[in-house]
C-alpha cells in the first residue's frame, strides 16, 4: 500500500479538463467574499499568517497528495526563501513583490538542486535525503553572517508596492497577501487539474505503467518538486514581509513537522484540506499559547487521532461523506 | 488614553487648569522565558515584581489604572515580536517589561520603538541595545556585558590569572560578552589562548571543556548563562578541572543558578551582579517581601523589573501620558535613587547608570543559609562599569 | 611531540574517546531504532521521546521511591518497554497493513505527547540525577583524565549491543524473530505466537532506549527535551549503518560518535551537521546503508 491511499476520492466521471466544477467555484467564490472582509474581524496579522501558512500546506500537498511524494525538509523552502525576501528588502531596499519574487525563484533554484538528488530514491530514503539537505541549510543559516544566526533578519521594512502603493499598515498588506496566497493556490489547483496534473496521478498509482507508456517519470517528479519548493518559497517569503523577521524557526525541522500535521489534518490529495487544516493550527496555536506546553500535547493528539481514525483528514472525511471530490 | 484627552479637552474649554480627574489606564506587559533555560531567572518572579511595583507605587491613588499581563517568549525572536506586535496593536500594552535573550530583545526594541511605546529591558545583556541597535525607546536595566565583562573580567585578571580560555554561547549575547571580556582581559594585561563557540543551548560540555584544559590557560571564562553556566561548571568538575588548577570564570551568574549548584560546587567563583538580596536593610527587606510572595529570593533581573516599573509609573504620573516619547524623556530627565540599586539615572541613550558589585560565593563553612551565597568583594561605580556613550555605535545619541 | 594540524595528540585522543561515549548513545539508540525497523518495519519517531522516559523514570524512582542507580538500570527499561508494548496492542498493530508512513505520524504524535506532558509538568531547566558514589571520580589517562562515569557507559553499551546482537543473529529465538518478520503467515503455521512476538520485539526496542535515558541521566540534565534533537541524528545513524541492519547501527552508532567528536576538533561549529552530511552521502552512494542489505 502506497502513499496515494491516502487521498479522498475523486470524482471519477468527469474529465480533469473540463474546468472547475461548480462546488468547487462556489467554495472559493465565499472563502474569497470570507477573506476580503476578515480583517474588520480579526487581528490582520493573525488572518495574514494564516493565509501564508494556508499556501504553505497547499504547496506540500502538492508534492504529497499529487506527487505521491513525502518530504521532511520542507522548511528548508519556506525558511529559505523567508530569508532571501527579508535580506532583499533589508540589505537592498526591494520593493515587497520584488523581494517575494526572489525569495521565490530562491526556493525554486533550491527545490531544483536537492529535488535533483533526492528524486534518485524512493520512499524513506527519499524523505530522509530531503531531511538531511534541510538539516544542512539549517545550519547554513545558523552559521551564515547574512543570516544573522539566533537574531535572524530583524526589522525587514515593508516598503512600497511596485514603488508606489505603500504596505506599512496592517490593512494595506493585508490586501497584497490575499491577492498573492489566493493566486497561489488557484494556480496550484490548476496544475493538479490540468494534463500535469493526470500524468503525475498516473505515476503516482503505478510507476512502472508509466514508464513503459513512454513518460520520463523522473522529470515529472522533479518538476513536481520544484513547483513545490517554489510555492512553499512563495508562502515563507510572503511571511516575511508580513512579520518583518526571518528567523531559524523557520528553516528549522519541527516547521517541517508542522506543515505535514497540516496537510494531514486537513486532507492530503484534497483541494481545501491544506487550507483547513493550516487554519486550525495556526488559530490553535495562537490561542493556546497561554497553555504553553499543552499545544504541543494536543498537536500529537491530532496525530495519533487523525492516523488511526481520520486518515483522509477533516475535508477528506466530508468529502467521503458528500461524495464528492473537495 | 481617550478618557485622559476627553477629561482635559472638557476641563480645558471650561478655562480651568488642566487636571486630569479621570485614571489613565495602563498596561504592563512582562515578556519572558517561563519555560526554558532563563526561566528560573526571569520567568513568573518578574511578574511578581511588576505587580510589587504597582502595589508599592499606590496607582490607584495616584490616578492610574494599571494592569500587569505576561507572556512565554521561549526565547525565540520570532514568537517575541509576534507577541510585542499584537500586544502593541490589540491589547493596548504601553510597556513591554523584562525579556531576557539578546536577539529576543532586539527584536522587541525594534517592534516597540515602530509602536512609539517603552521597553525596559532587564533581562538581556548585549550591548547592542543602547549600542548600534539603541532606539529612543529602548531603556536597558540591571546590566549588560560590558559591566559584567568590566567586574568579573577585570577582577580575575587583576588577581593574576592572566591567561583566558573562553567557552561561549554561540548567539548575539554570548559573543557579546567573550568580545567585552576580551577587550578588559587585554587592557588588564591578560593573554587570550584560546576560545570556542557552542551551540545555544547545549547539553554536553565535555569535548568543549576537554580544548580548554588543553590550552593550558589559567582561568576559562564561561560567556554563556542560566542553564549552560550551570551545566558547564558540573561538568567542568566531573572532568577534574577545577581540581587541577585551573579556575572558572562565569561571567553571568545569577543567584538562583549558584542555588541551583550548591555552595559546595559553585564556591569561590566570582561574579558580578547589580543587585543582591542580602546587600542591606532596605534590599533584605524587599527581598524579604518578595520571598513571601513568590518562594525564593529574587535575582537581579526581578530586581530590575521593580525598579524600572517604578521609575516608569512615576513617569506616567508625571506627565499623564504613555506616549513612548515622552515617558522616554521624563525617565532620561530625572534621576532616582531607588531602594534595590540605590542612586542611579538614565542615560541619553537608554542605558541605565548604577553601581555594579562583584561578589563571591561562599564556602559551606561559611554560608548560614539556603540562600546566603555570596560575600561582597568590591563596588564597581556605575559610571566605570558600563561603556561610555561616545563611539558605541549610537546614532540618535550622538548626534547632538 | 607531531601535531596533526595543529591539534597536538592527546587532545585529538581525548576528543576521540569523548566521541567515543557519545557514540555509545548513538548506539544503543540506533540498535533500538534498527530492531524496530529491521524486524518489523515501524519507523518509530518516538524513540527519542521513550529515551527520556528512561531518564525520567530513573529520576522519579530515586525521587519518589529512593531506589537507586544500579536498581534504575534494571527497572526503567522493564518500565518504558511496557509503555511500548502498550502502544504496539493499541495503536501500531492497526498500522501494519499501511504504508509505513502512518506508523512514523503516528509515533511522531507520540512523541508529541509524551514531550509536551512532561514539559508542563516538569519544564525544560532539567532535573539533577547525581551520578552513583560506586562510579565517580576518575582515571587520569595521561592524555585526559577520564571520569568513571563515562568509562562505564562505553562498557555497558558494548555489552548491551554485542549481547542484543547476539540474541538475534545467533539463538534460535533470534532465529524465529527474523522468520516472522519475513513470513509471518507460515511461521504461524508452526505454532509460533507471531503477533506476541511482534509485540515483545516492540517492547524491546523500546526498552533499550529506556537503557540509554538511564545511562543518560548522571551526566546529561534529565529535562524533557532531551530526546527531541538526538532522534533525527539517531535516524540519519540507522540510515548510513542500513536500516535492518543490527551490526550496522552498532558500529555506526560508535563510529559516528567518534566522526562527530572529531569535527568538534577542527570545525566545532560542524558537528551538528556532519552526520547529515554523510548520510546524504550514503544515501546517494549506496541507498542501503553501509551495512544493509537491498530487499
Amino acid at each position: 500500500m502506497s502513499v496515494s491511499d491516502i487521498q479522498a476520492p475523486v470524482n471519477e466521471r468527469r474529465p480533469a479538463t473540463a474546468g472547475m466544477p461548480m462546488l468547487h467555484k462556489a467554495i472559493f467564490a465565499v472563502l474569497f467574499v470570507l477573506l476580503a472582509i476578515l480583517p474588520m474581524l480579526v487581528y490582520p496579522v493573525f488572518a495574514m499568517k494564516v493565509m501564508c501558512f494556508a499556501l504553505f500546506a497547499a504547496a506540500f500537498n502538492l508534492l504529497l497528495g499529487f506527487g505521491g511524494l513525502l518530504s521532511f525538509g520542507h522548511a528548508a523552502y519556506f525558511g529559505g526563501a523567508s530569508y532571501v525576501a527579508a535580506h532583499a528588502s533589508k540589505v537592498w531596499g526591494w520593493t515587497p513583490e520584488a523581494s517575494i519574487l526572489v525569495g521565490t525563484l530562491a526556493a525554486g533554484l533550491l527545490g531544483l538542486a536537492i529535488g535533483a538528488l533526492a528524486i534518485r530514491r524512493q520512499g524513506i530514503y527519499f524523505a530522509m535525503v530531503t531531511l538531511a539537505f534541510a538539516q544542512m541549510v539549517y545550519f547554513f543559516a545558523l552559521q551564515a553572517d547574512f543570516t544573522g544566526g539566533e537574531d535572524g533578519i530583524q526589522s525587514v521594512p515593508r516598503g512600497e508596492l511596485f514603488g508606489l502603493f505603500s504596505v506599512n499598515s496592517n490593512e494595506a498588506l493585508y490586501y497584497l497577501v490575499l491577492a498573492i496566497t489566493f493566486g497561489g493556490i488557484l494556480f496550484l489547483y490548476r496544475i493538479v487539474h490540468s494534463p500535469f496534473g493526470q500524468v503525475l496521478k498516473a505515476i503516482r498509482e503505478n510507476e512502472p505503467r508509466a514508464i513503459s507508456l513512454g513518460y520520463r517519470v523522473n522529470r515529472y517528479k522533479l518538476m513536481v518538486f520544484v513547483l513545490s519548493a517554489s510555492f512553499a518559497g512563495l508562502a515563507g517569503a510572503t511571511k516575511s514581509q508580513v512579520f518583518q523577521l526571518a528567523s531559524l524557526t523557520d528553516v528549522h525541522w519541527s516547521m517541517s513537522g508542522e506543515v505535514v500535521l497540516m496537510t494531514l489534518l486537513g486532507g492530503v490529495g484534497t483541494v481545501f484540506g491544506p487550507i483547513l487544516g493550516a487554519t486550525i493550527v495556526v488559530t490553535m496555536q495562537n490561542y493556546l499559547a497561554s497553555m504553553g506546553a499543552w499545544v504541543t500535547v494536543i498537536q500529537g493528539v491530532i496525530f495519533v487521532l487523525g492516523v488511526l481514525l481520520f486518515r483522509e483528514g477533516i475535508i477528506g472525511v466530508l468529502s467521503k461523506w458528500l461524495k464528492r471530490p473537495l | 488614553m481617550k478618557k485622559t484627552i476627553l477629561g482635559a479637552l472638557t476641563v480645558a474649554s471650561f478655562g480651568l487648569p488642566a487636571m486630569a480627574q479621570d485614571n489613565i489606564e495602563v498596561t504592563l506587559g512582562v515578556l519572558n522565558d517561563r519555560s526554558g533555560v532563563y526561566a528560573d531567572l526571569s520567568g513568573e518572579g518578574s511578574v511578581v515584581a511588576a505587580r510589587m511595583a504597582v502595589e508599592d507605587f499606590d496607582a490607584a491613588s495616584k490616578g492610574l489604572d494599571v494592569e500587569v499581563i505576561s507572556a512565554d517568549h521561549q526565547n525565540k525572536p520570532d514568537i517575541a515580536s509576534n507577541i510585542a506586535r499584537q500586544w502593541y496593536d490589540q491589547d493596548g500594552v504601553d510597556a513591554i517589561l523584562d525579556v531576557p535573550t539578546s536577539s529576543t530583545a532586539l527584536a522587541v526594541a525594534d517592534i516597540t520603538a515602530q509602536a512609539n511605546k517603552i521597553l525596559i529591558d532587564s533581562g538581556a545583556g548585549s550591548t547592542q541595545l543602547t549600542g548600534e541597535q539603541c532606539q529612543p525607546t529602548t531603556i536597558h536595566w540591571t546590566y549588560d556585558t560590558a559591566a559584567l565583562a568590566k567586574g568579573t573580567g577585570g577582577a580575575v585578571t587583576e588577581a593574576g590569572d592572566k591567561k583566558w580560555f573562553f567557552l561561549t554561547a554561540d548567539y548575539a549575547f554570548g559573543h557579546s560578552l567573550e568580545e567585552e571580556t576580551m577587550k578588559i582581559v587585554e587592557e588588564s594585561g591578560g593573554e587570550i589562548v584560546g576560545s570556542v563557540r557552542h551551540p545555544f543551548p547545549a547539553t554536553d560540555f565535555s569535548s568543549f571543556l576537554l580544548q580548554a584544559q588543553a590550552s593550558g590557560a589559567d582561568v576559562i571564562g564561561l560567556a554563556n548563562a542560566g542553564g549552560d553556566t550551570v551545566n558547564a561548571i558540573k561538568q567542568a568538575s566531573e572532568f577534574g578541572i577545577t581540581q587541577s588548577g585551573q579556575s572558572l570564570a562565569a561571567l553571568l551568574m545569577f543567584i538562583t543558578d549558584v542555588h541551583a549548584l550548591g555552595a559546595q560546587t559553585a564556591q569561590g567563583l566570582v561574579l558580578t551582579e547589580a543587585f543582591y538580596w542580602d546587600h542591606d536593610d532596605e534590599t533584605r527587606e524587599w527581598s524579604a517581601r518578595f520571598e513571601e510572595k513568590f518562594g525564593s529570593k529574587p535575582t537581579m533581573v526581578h530586581a530590575g523589573v521593580y525598579s524600572g516599573t517604578m521609575h516608569y509609573l512615576r513617569a506616567v504620573e508625571a506627565t499623564g501620558s504613555t506616549d513612548g516619547d515622552v515617558v522616554a524623556e521624563w525617565m532620561k530627565a530625572n534621576e532616582f535613587d531607588d531602594p534595590l540599586f540605590g542612586e542611579g539615572y538614565v542615560r541619553k541613550d537608554g542605558r541605565v547608570i548604577h553601581d555594579m558589585h562583584l561578589y563571591e560565593v561562599k564556602t559551606p563553612d561559611e554560608s548560614t543559609g539556603e540562600w546566603d551565597l555570596y560575600k561582597h568583594v568590591s563596588t564597581i561605580p556605575g559610571e566605570e562599569a558600563f561603556l561610555p556613550m561616545e563611539g558605541s555605535g549610537c546614532a540618535f545619541a550622538n548626534e547632538s | 611531540m607531531f601535531e596533526l594540524l595543529g591539534i597536538p595528540p592527546q587532545v585529538l585522543m581525548g576528543q576521540l574517546l569523548l566521541g567515543l561515549i557519545n557514540g555509545s548513545f548513538y548506539a544503543v539508540l540506533s540498535l533500538g531504532l534498527a530492531v524496530i525497523f529491521g524486524l518489523l518495519n515501524i519507523i518509530n519517531f518516538s524513540h527519542g521521546a521513550q529515551y527520556m522516559l528512561g531518564a525520567f523514570v530513573a529520576w522519579m524512582l530515586l525521587e519518589y521511591l529512593g531506589i537507586n542507580y544500579w536498581w534504575a538500570l534494571l527497572l526503567a527499561p522493564v518500565i518504558v518497554g511496557a509503555t511500548g508494548i502498550v502502544l504496539e496492542k493499541l495503536a501500531l498493530r492497526r498500522l501494519y497493513h499501511l504504508d509505513h508512513l502512518y506508523g512514523l505520524l503516528l509515533t511522531f504524535g507520540v512523541a508529541l505527547i509524551i514531550q509536551g506532558l512532561f514539559r508542563n509538568y516538569y519544564g525544560i531547566s532539567g532535573l539533577p540525577y547525581q551520578i552513583p558514589s560506586q562510579l565517580s571520580g576518575g582515571q587520569n589517562l595521561g592524555f585526559m583524565f577520564l571520569p568513571n562515569y563515562r568509562g562505564w557507559v562505553v562498557v555497558a553499551s558494548v555489552v548491551v549491543c554485542f549481547g542484543t546482537w547476539f540474541v538475534i543473529e545467533k539463538t534460535r529465538l533470534g532465529a524465529y524473530l527474523r522468520a516472522a518478520t519475513e513470513n509471518p503467515t507460515l511461521v504461524g503455521a508452526f505454532g509460533i505466537n507471531v503477533p506476541l512476538m511482534i509485540m515483545l520485539t516492540y517492547g524491546f526496542g523500546v526498552a533499550l532506549a529506556g537503557f540509554a535515558g538511564v545511562l543518560a541521566a548522571p551526566i546529561y540534565s534529565v529535562n524533557p527535551n532531551m530526546g527531541a534533537d538526538l532522534i533525527i541524528v539517531v535516524f540519519a545513524v540507522v540510515v548510513i549503518g542500513g536500516m535492518g541492519s543490527i551490526m550496522g547501527a552498532i558500529v555506526t552508532g560508535f563510529g559516528l560518535g567518534v566522526v562527530e567528536g572529531l569535527t568538534k576538533v577542527f570545525y566545532p561549529a560542524g558537528s551538528a551537521v556532519v552526520i547529515f552530511v554523510i548520510m546524504a552521502i550514503v544515501l546517494m552512494i549506496k541507498p542501503e546503508g553501509l551495512f544493509g542489505r537491498n530487499n
